[in-house]
C-alpha cells in the first residue's frame, strides 16, 4: 500500500533556500567555536588518555597463563583450551616434567604454549573450560605488534601477562 | 512362539524376548541385543575373572513350583514367567539359560553400578588433565552414565607408586589402576611372558612387575591398549596428543605378510600412534610392538620430497616432468632385454598391476622383486617380511619372488643390462647390490620414501609415498586380500607410487587414463582372473579371503583352540 | 625573446603555483578534516607535527608510497590521462589571477591578458574532459554514473557561471583582471562600494546587479568545483566515489588535488571579481596608477591581502559543505536551468537598464 508522505507546503522565504542555509551554518558554527573556544570536550585522546581504570571486572582482555602462590606453573597442557578455541588460536606442545623437577609429580606440562593473538576472539572459552585454573582473560587490550609472528605470544610472554595468581584451588598440594 | 531349536535357548533381555546359543555369555547376549552392560575386566580374548563388579545385571528364572503345587503354566507367547532374583550376578562369566530374563537397567543394577563406581573413584586420582587415557576412558565414560556424580569419599587417598617403568615401552600409575587384571591375563594367556601381578590386600592392591623382570616382550604394548584406565601407557605415545584431536584411518599394518589390521592416529598430517584393530581372522586384537612403532621415520629427516636428477656427480631438485622426460629419454635408447625392472613386494597390488603394464611397455627382459626373510615369532610375524608377496605372485605372474635376483646382478656384472628401474626398493642394503655394481649401470632409475644408498647413487630419484600415504590392496600371508588406506599426505612433492608408475608409461608413449585407486582396482579386477568380479567397497575394512595359500596365523590358530575349549568368548 | 620577461614568468610561476597555490591545497585538505571535526564534536587530525599541520606530508607521502595499481579491465591510456587532465587545467587558470599588486617592478600576476575570465572559464571547462574520460575510462558502471553527471552537472552550470560575470564586465568595461582589480581598490570592492567613485548612489546601486551575480557565481562555483551541496558526481551513497572509484595511489590524489585546486582558483577568481582581490578595504596602500610604483612592504601586504582573502572563502566553502545536504540530482538540474540560468539572464538586463539609466 502507498503511503502519500505530505510535504510540507514552504513559504516563500523558505523556498529561497537562503534562510535554512543560514540557520544550518548557525548549528555548524556553534559548534564549531565551542570547540575552538574548548567550551565543550568530549574525544579522548586514547594514547595519552585511557579506559583502564573503568575497564568492569569482567572485561575480556588478553588470555594469558598464570603462576600460584607456590610459583608453580599451573598448565599442565590437558589441550583442552586447544580443543574449545572456536577460532584455534591455541597451539599447545606438551612434555613431560624431568624427575629432578620440583613439581615432578604432575607429571606434564607445556613445552610450548601458542596465542595467536590475531586469531583470538576474545571469547574467554579458554578460561571457561580450564581444569587447572591455568589460563585467564587479564584486562590487555592493547595487543599490537609489527609482525605476524610478534603477535604470537608464546609461553614467556603469556606468563608475563598473566603474573601470579593467589587465592587458586590447589589440587597438586602434598596432601594429594 | 516358533519351535525351539535345540542348540537356541529362549532369553529375555529389558522385556523382549530373544534366541541365543547355548554358551552364550550374558554380556554377549546383552550387546547383541543392543542393551550394552558397562564392565572393565571382560574382554573377549581373555579368560573372566570376574573381579570388576561392573557387569551386575539382575536376573530370572521361571519360579520352581513347591512341592505339590501347579508347575507355572506359558503365557500367550509360549514363554514361562519370570521370577526375578533380588541378588545380581556378573554378566561376564554366566552363561544364558532357557526362559531366562535380564534387566540391564533398575534399580538393582543402577544401585550396583553406582556403587561400583563409587569405590573404584574412591582411590582414583583426578588427574584427567594429565591422563594420556582421557578421551577414551572407560572410567571417565561410565562415570558419566554410571556414577553418582559426587564423592562422600572424605578420607586422604590410598597413595600408590606412580610413574613407575614396567618395561621399555610401557609405563604404569597404580593410583590409576583399577585392578581389572585385564594386563595379568594378556601377558598371561596370549603372550606367554607372565611377569605382572597383583600385591598387598583391599585398598592397597597394587600391580607390579614380578621382582628382576619386566615387561618387554613384542606384546607388551597390547596392554596399554586393553587397559580401561591411564594404569599402562605407552611410552612412544606419552603426552604427545589427546585423543580427541586425532583422525583415525583404518589399514593394515605392512611390516610383515599377516598384515595386521591398525588404525592410524593422525593430526594435521603426523602420524601419532598405531594401534591394533579387531579382525579375528588376522590378527585378533594384538599387534606386535615392533611393527606399531615402525612408523616415526615417516616424518623423519631422511624423507625425500623432490624428484632429484643426477648432474655433475650430484642430485639437484628437478620438476617431476623433468625426471620422468628424462628417464623416458634414457629408456627409449635402450633395447627391452637391456633394462631390468626391480620392484617391491611392498607394493599394493594395483601398483603391481602397473608395473606389470611398463614392463609389457618397455618389453624388460627382467622383473623381480627384493625378499625379505626373517624368522616368524609364532604369534602374529611372519617369516616373510614383505607384506605382498602374494600380491606378487598373482598380479605380477612372478613364480618364486627373488629367485631372479641373482640373474640381474651377473647381468649387470656382465654389461647385459644397462639399466635397472628400482621401484620402491632398496638395492644396495636390502637387495645385497654393491655399489660398485650399480656403478656399472647406464641409468639407474629408484623410487622410495626414504634417502637411502640406492637413491644416492640413482641417476633419477622419484619420492614415492610410504605405506601411510598411499592407498592399495594386499594380500597376507593366508591369501587375504586387504585394503591399505591413506591416512597423510606425502611430504612436498611426494606422489603415489602408482601415480608414477602411470606417469613413466604416460611418458613412454602409452595412454593412461587412470586417475584413481579404485578405477585402477577396477582395471586390475576385469584383468587378473583370481581378482574377478570383486570391487573395491567390496573389501571391506576387514578384507576378504581371496585365494589359499595353506599357511595360517600361529596367534590366531591358538585363539580358535581357546575359544573352542570355551576359556573365551572370542 | 626577452630572457628578463622569461625568468620574471617561471619565477612567478614557480613562487605562485608550487609554492603558494599547491601548499595551499594541502592546507585546505587539513583545514577541511580540522574543521569539520570540530563542527562535529571532534577533534581531526592533530597529531602529525603542530595541531596536525603536517599531516598532509604524511597523506602525500602515504599516496606517492601505495602501489599505483591499474585494475586490468580499464582502457588504460585515457585512464592515465584523466587524473592529469583533472589536474592540469585547475592549474593553468592560475596564469590570469593578480595574486598582488607589484614586486621589484613586476605585475604579481604570470600573464597579464586581457581575457582574463574567457581564460579562466575556457581553461577550466577543460577539467570536464578528465572526469568524462576517468568515468569512461575506469569501465566500470559507478565511475561511469559519475562522469556522466559530472558533465550534464557542469556545461549546465558553466552557463550561468559565465552569464553571472557579464554584469561585472559590463559595469567595470573591462576585461583584464589585474586592471579590474585596481579599479576596485580605488573605487570600492564589487560587493563593498564604500570608498572612492563607489561611495555614491550609483554605486550602491549597481551593487543589487553585483549580489545577484555574485550569488549565482559562487552557488556554480559549488557546482563546478563538485563539492558538497553539489558533489553529485562522487556521492559516496549513491556511486561508491564517483568518477575516481576505480583510481588509488597517486593518480587518486591527482583527482583529490585537482578538486582543491579548483576550489582555490575558484575562491582566487571569486576574491578578485568581487572582493576587489589584493587591494585593501577603503584605499589603504593603493598605488596611484596600474603602472605606478608600488614600495616593497606595499606589494608584500597585497600578496598577504589576497591569501587573507582566499583562505577565507575557502572556510566558507568547507562550513558550507559540513553544513548543508547533497541535493538531489532533478533538483540540481532544475536549479541551474530554471533559476540560475533566468535570472543570470535577467541580471544582464538589469544591469543593462540600470546602467543606461544612470548614463
Amino acid at each position: 500500500m502507498a503511503i502519500i508522505v505530505q510535504r510540507p507546503k514552504l513559504k516563500w522565504w523558505e523556498n529561497l533556500y537562503l534562510p535554512g542555509l543560514i540557520s544550518g551554518m548557525r548549528v555548524t558554527l556553534g559548534h564549531f567555536f565551542a570547540i575552538l573556544l574548548r567550551k565543550k570536550k568530549v574525544t579522548m585522546q586514547y594514547p595519552e588518555e585511557k579506559w583502564d581504570a573503568h575497564l568492569p571486572d569482567h572485561y575480556r582482555g588478553a588470555p594469558a597463563l598464570v603462576t600460584d602462590d607456590q610459583g608453580r606453573e599451573r598448565c599442565v597442557a590437558c589441550q583442552l583450551c586447544e580443543f574449545i578455541c572456536p577460532p584455534r588460536a591455541i597451539t599447545i606442545k606438551p612434555e613431560e616434567i624431568p624427575a629432578e623437577d620440583k613439581w615432578a609429580k604432575v607429571e606434564k606440562r607445556p613445552r610450548a604454549f601458542e596465542i595467536d593473538m590475531i586469531r583470538c576472539i576474545y571469547c574467554g572459552l579458554c578460561e571457561e573450560v580450564c581444569p587447572e585454573q591455568a589460563i585467564f582473560l587479564r584486562k590487555d587490550y592493547a595487543i599490537t605488534g609489527t609482525s605476524r609472528a610478534e603477535m604470537v605470544h608464546d609461553k614467556k610472554r603469556l606468563y608475563e601477562i598473566g603474573g601470579v595468581r593467589t587465592g587458586l584451588v590447589n589440587k597438586w598440594n602434598e596432601l594429594k | 512362539m516358533s519351535e525351539v531349536k535345540p542348540d537356541l535357548v529362549d532369553v529375555q533381555i529389558d522385556g523382549v524376548w530373544h534366541q541365543f546359543p547355548k554358551g552364550t555369555r550374558l554380556i554377549e547376549a546383552c550387546r547383541q541385543a543392543g542393551a550394552e552392560v558397562p564392565h572393565y575386566c571382560y574382554h573377549p580374548k581373555l579368560t573372566s575373572p570376574g573381579n570388576c563388579r561392573m557387569c551386575l545385571v539382575e536376573t530370572g528364572m521361571p519360579p520352581r513350583p513347591a512341592p505339590g503345587a501347579e508347575p507355572p503354566q506359558p503365557d500367550e507367547s509360549g514363554h514361562l514367567p519370570i521370577s526375578w532374583i533380588p541378588r545380581p550376578v556378573i554378566a561376564c562369566a554366566n552363561t544364558v539359560a532357557p526362559n531366562m530374563g535380564i534387566r540391564t537397567t533398575g534399580a538393582i543394577t543402577e544401585g550396583c553400578r553406582e556403587g561400583v563406581m563409587e569405590f573404584l573413584l574412591a582411590n582414583h586420582p583426578l588427574d584427567c588433565p594429565i591422563c594420556d587415557q582421557a578421551g577414551e576412558c572407560t572410567l571417565q565414560e561410565y562415570s558419566v552414565e554410571h556414577g553418582k556424580g559426587e564423592s562422600r569419599f572424605r578420607e586422604k587417598k590410598v597413595k600408590k607408586p606412580k610413574n613407575v617403568e614396567v618395561g621399555p615401552r610401557v609405563r604404569l600409575d597404580d593410583e590409576r589402576c583399577i585392578m581389572c587384571s585385564r594386563c595379568i591375563r594378556f601377558t598371561d594367556e596370549i603372550a606367554d611372558d607372565p611377569v605382572l601381578g597383583f600385591t598387598d590386600r583391599g585398598s592397597h592392591t597394587v600391580l607390579t612387575v614380578y621382582p628382576g623382570r619386566e615387561l618387554a616382550n613384542n606384546y607388551s604394548l597390547n596392554t596399554v591398549d586393553i587397559c580401561p584406565v591411564g594404569a599402562l601407557t605407552s611410552n612412544d605415545f606419552r603426552f604427545q596428543m589427546r585423543v580427541w584431536f586425532m583422525r583415525e584411518t583404518n589399514t593394515i599394518d605392512v611390516n610383515c605378510a599377516t598384515g595386521c589390521n591398525i588404525t592410524v592416529y593422525s593430526r594435521q598430517n603426523k602420524i601419532y600412534r598405531v594401534v591394533p584393530r579387531q579382525n579375528n581372522d588376522v590378527n585378533s586384537d594384538w599387534m606386535p610392538d615392533s611393527h606399531r612403532l615402525n612408523f616415526h621415520w615417516i616424518d623423519g629427516e631422511s624423507r625425500l620430497a623432490e624428484p632429484m636428477v643426477k648432474e655433475n656427480g650430484g642430485h639437484r631438485v628437478a620438476s617431476w616432468a623433468e625426471a620422468l622426460a628424462k628417464t623416458a629419454d634414457k629408456l627409449a635408447s635402450l633395447s627391452g632385454a637391456e633394462i631390468a625392472v626391480i620392484a617391491s613386494a611392498r607394493m599394493t597390488n594395483e601398483e603391481l598391476f602397473l608395473v606389470n603394464r611398463l614392463v609389457k611397455q618397455i618389453g624388460a627382459g627382467h622383473v623381480e622383486v627384493v625378499p625379505r626373510l626373517g624368522e616368524a615369532d609364532g604369534y602374529l610375524i611372519s617369516a616373510d617380511r614383505n607384506p605382498n608377496t602374494n600380491g606378487v605372485k598373482l598380479v605380477l605372474g612372478i613364480e618364486s619372488p627373488g629367485s631372479g635376483l641373482e640373474g640381474v646382478k651377473s647381468g649387470i656384472e656382465e654389461g647385459r643390462i644397462k639399466a635397472v628401474l628400482c621401484l620402491q626398493e632398496n638395492l644396495v642394503e636390502d637387495g645385497g647390490f654393491s655399489p660398485e655394481l650399480l656403478g656399472k649401470l647406464d641409468f639407474l632409475l629408484a623410487t622410495y620414501p626414504l634417502a637411502n644408498p640406492t637413491t644416492g647413487l640413482a641417476d633419477v630419484v622419484l619420492p614415492g609415498a610410504c605405506w601411510a600415504e598411499k592407498s592399495g590392496t594386499m594380500i597376507n600371508v593366508a591369501g587375504r586380500l586387504q585394503r591399505l588406506n591413506k591416512a597423510v599426505e606425502g611430504p612436498g612433492q611426494t606422489r603415489e607410487p602408482w601415480e608414477i608408475v602411470r606417469d613413466l608409461i604416460q611418458a613412454l608413449g602409452g595412454g593412461n587414463g587412470i586417475y584413481s585407486v579404485t578405477e585402477l582396482f577396477n582395471q586390475l579386477a576385469s584383468e587378473v582372473p583370481e581378482f574377478k568380479g570383486l570391487s573395491w567397497g567390496q573389501i571391506g575394512d576387514l578384507g576378504i579371503s581371496l585365494i589359499d595359500t595353506g599357511e595360517t596365523i600361529p596367534a590366531i590358530e591358538r585363539e580358535k583352540q581357546r575359544k573352542a575349549a570355551g576359556l573365551i568368548v572370542g | 625573446m626577452d630572457w628578463h620577461l622569461l625568468i620574471a614568468a617561471a619565477v612567478k610561476i614557480v613562487v605562485f603555483v608550487f609554492l603558494m597555490t599547491l601548499p595551499l591545497v594541502a592546507m585546505s585538505v587539513w583545514a577541511e578534516r580540522r574543521v569539520s571535526a570540530a563542527i562535529q564534536d571532534r577533534v581531526g587530525p592533530n597529531r602529525v607535527g603542530p595541531f596536525g599541520l603536517l599531516q598532509a606530508v604524511a597523506d602525500g607521502i602515504k599516496f606517492l608510497l601505495k602501489e599505483d595499481f591499474t585494475p586490468a579491465h580499464v582502457r588504460k591510456t585515457y585512464y592515465w590521462l584523466a587524473p592529469a587532465l583533472t589536474m592540469v587545467p585547475s592549474l593553468l587558470t592560475c596564469a590570469v589571477l593578480p595574486f598582488g599588486s607589484q614586486l621589484f617592478g613586476e605585475k604579481m600576476v604570470i600573464a597579464d591578458l586581457d581575457v582574463g575570465p574567457l581564460f579562466v572559464f575556457a581553461i577550466a571547462s577543460l577539467t570536464v574532459y578528465g572526469i568524462v574520460l576517468a568515468g569512461w575510462a575506469s569501465n566500470s558502471k559507478y565511475p561511469f554514473l559519475g562522469g556522466v553527471r559530472s558533465t550534464s552537472q557542469m556545461i549546465s552550470y558553466e552557463i550561468s557561471l559565465g552569464l553571472s560575470i557579464i554584469p561585472l564586465v559590463m559595469i567595470y568595461g573591462d576585461l583584464n583582471l589585474g586592471r579590474i582589480v585596481f579599479d576596485q581598490a580605488q573605487n570600492g570592492w564589487a560587493l563593498l562600494p564604500l570608498w572612492g567613485e563607489g561611495l555614491s548612489l550609483k554605486g550602491f546601486i549597481l551593487a543589487i546587479p553585483i549580489f545577484i551575480s555574485f550569488i549565482v557565481f559562487t552557488t556554480s562555483m559549488f557546482a563546478e568545483t563538485n563539492r558538497l551541496p553539489f558533489d553529485l558526481p562522487e556521492c559516496e551513497t549513491e556511486l561508491v566515489a564517483g568518477y575516481h572509484t576505480e583510481y588509488s595511489s597517486m593518480k587518486f590524489a591527482l583527482f583529490f588535488l585537482g578538486e582543491y585546486a579548483a576550489m582555490i582558483i575558484g575562491s582566487g577568481l571569486a576574491v578578485t571579481l568581487f572582493f576587489g582581490g589584493w587591494s585593501l578595504p577603503f584605499g589603504w596602500l593603493t598605488p596611484a596608477s596600474p603602472d605606478a610604483e608600488v614600495p616593497f612592504l606595499h606589494g608584500c601586504i597585497h600578496i598577504l591581502a589576497f591569501f587573507a582573502k582566499v583562505i577565507g572563502f575557502i572556510l566558507f566553502f568547507i562550513v558550507v559543505r559540513w553544513t548543508l545536504p547533497r541535493f538531489r540530482y532533478d533538483q540540481l538540474m532544475r536549479l541551474g536551468w530554471v533559476f540560475f540560468f533566468e535570472i543570470a539572464l535577467a541580471n544582464v538586463v538589469l544591469t543593462a537598464l540600470l546602467l543606461w539609466w544612470l548614463g
